[in-house]
């Protein structure tokens, strides 16, 4: 799956960051905990339900400035599908107009 | 701090023994602690806070029933004020909408509610009691929760058939995560075994359908399969591996390296009550007795998988050769597989249609502690 980009990404119930107090920073889930470190945790740091999937990829894009914007939009996309994969998000608010799709 | 000692993930609290049902496959131990000898709320509070110190991330909740426990809603806000990640494992029995709300509100991060089938007749028939429209009741309720459901099968033999009502009750619910988890064969189940052990046609018929499932549902629910390790070719990675991950705390406070260690003739297990949690875990007798490689035994010692399954499980390998230091006997390169391959013999001539009833021994249903 390919996320759509105008869709908002939000972690599902039941899936949260750590305290940012807590070190290393993980995102707790049902059996699971993946350790997040720079861009895969500025990613879920975004995944709100405000964040399209656009700014997120504008945003870091921006931050590893010296990365090859390509790539840094394919790795987004795939992870973001990786984690919904392992249903750690939803999808929500999708344009309707451009399909609203989250299959 | 010794440095082959790593962090543990999570802790396993058992809050209590006592549980509405009697499930013939019960892990628990078949001596269970008694009611007065349980931990109180702010013993377990103390637990948390020590476990969370020591870099535990998540506390699993469990029991027995863990709803028998009335400081639940109390003890769920004191694991998730101590920076846990709160799983409550439970067969939904006792509760009510309010409960629920609360335990919520309490900060319980993921609901994994139990089955013993598709249909009320297997239900009633696996648990010696009347579950299954409550579950479904609780099922209903758990939809306006903002809280992970993973809905848990337990399968065997005489359930193995119901996969796609399961299946399908699964993907009409909330849950995002269903576990089909075959009966492990310690504690109660051990001593239920022949009537509980699929067949290779069960299992193989089994893979084909979960698979498919797993292909069809990707993005929408997490599918996982815990097949019986008496098929496998290679033992699981118990407890993935033993003190390494994982701790139990017992309801007394006792804290374990897995459920069945108290199976293990010699080891002694300290209590929560009298020693810190990160001083058992690091070099209490029981968490060093099977740590690193030193204890064990050809063909484990030299093999390339013994950092992948550390030797499998220590209290199937008593269970079933009487030597908690041998390779676990699942292993295809264990010398004693023929005992686990006798018994797959014996289960294939037991034909799928016979009832309990029908095999000696009945049914063994689980006690009750008071």
């Amino acid at each position: 799956m390919t996320p759509d980009l105008n869709s908002r990404p939000r972690l599902a119930p039941g899936c949260r960051l750590n305290d940012a107090k807590q070190q290393p920073r993980v995102l707790l889930m049902p059996e699971k905990a993946l350790r997040l470190m720079g861009p895969s945790l500025e990613i879920v740091e975004r995944c709100d339900g405000q964040h399209t999937v656009r700014q997120i990829i504008t945003e870091l894009q921006r931050i590893y400035d010296k990365a090859d914007p390509q790539k840094v939009e394919t790795d987004i996309l795939g992870y973001l599908s990786l984690l919904n994969d392992q249903r750690a998000l939803d999808f929500v608010d999708a344009d309707a107009s451009v399909g609203g799709s989250v299959a | 701090m010794n440095s082959t000692v790593s962090t543990p993930l999570a802790l396993i609290a058992e809050l209590t023994h006592r549980c509405p049902l009697h499930c013939v496959y019960c892990s628990n131990p078949l001596e269970l602690n008694a009611r007065s000898n349980e931990l109180s709320t702010d013993a377990w509070r103390n637990v948390f806070t020590q476990a969370a110190e020591l870099g535990v991330l998540q506390a699993d909740f469990t029991g027995g029933e863990p709803l028998a426990r009335p400081d639940l809603v109390e003890l769920v806000s004191a694991a998730r004020g101590a920076g846990l990640y709160v799983n409550l494992i439970t067969s939904g029995l006792p509760l009510d909408e309010s409960r629920l709300e609360k335990l919520v509100a309490a900060g319980l991060d993921h609901f994994q509610l139990s089955f013993q089938g598709a249909r009320p007749e297997i239900a009633s028939e696996i648990s010696g009691t009347t579950t299954h429209a409550q579950k479904l009741r609780v099922l209903e309720w758990l939809r306006g929760h903002r809280v992970a459901v993973t809905l848990n099968f337990v399968i065997h033999r005489r359930n193995m058939d119901q996969l796609p009502e399961m299946l399908a009750i699964a993907e009409t619910s909330c849950a995002t995560r269903v576990e089909f988890a075959n009966v492990q064969y310690y504690g109660w189940a051990f001593a239920n075994r022949e009537n509980l052990l699929p067949t290779r046609e069960q299992l193989n018929s089994s893979l084909g359908i979960l698979k498919q499932a797993q292909e069809r549902l990707r993005g929408k629910m997490r599918i996982e399969y815990v097949v019986p390790d008496y098929y496998a070719k290679f033992p699981k990675a118990c407890m993935g591996g033993w003190g390494r991950k994982l701790m139990l705390v017992v309801p007394s406070g006792d804290v374990l390296p897995c459920h069945a260690a108290r199976v293990i003739p010699g080891l002694t297990f300290e209590n929560v009550q009298n020693r810190s949690l990160r001083q058992i875990w690091e070099s209490s007798a029981a968490f060093q007795k099977f740590r690193g490689q030193e204890w064990m035994q050809e063909p484990c010692r030299s093999c390339d998988r013994r950092e992948v399954d550390f030797g499998g499980c220590r209290c199937q390998a008593l269970l079933l050769v009487n030597d908690a230091a041998a390779t676990d006997p699942v292993c295809s390169l264990s010398p004693n597989r023929n005992k686990v391959d006798a018994v797959l013999t014996r289960v294939a001539d037991i034909p799928v249609t016979a009832t309990a009833a029908d095999v000696k021994p009945a049914w063994i249903y689980r006690s009750n502690p008071t």
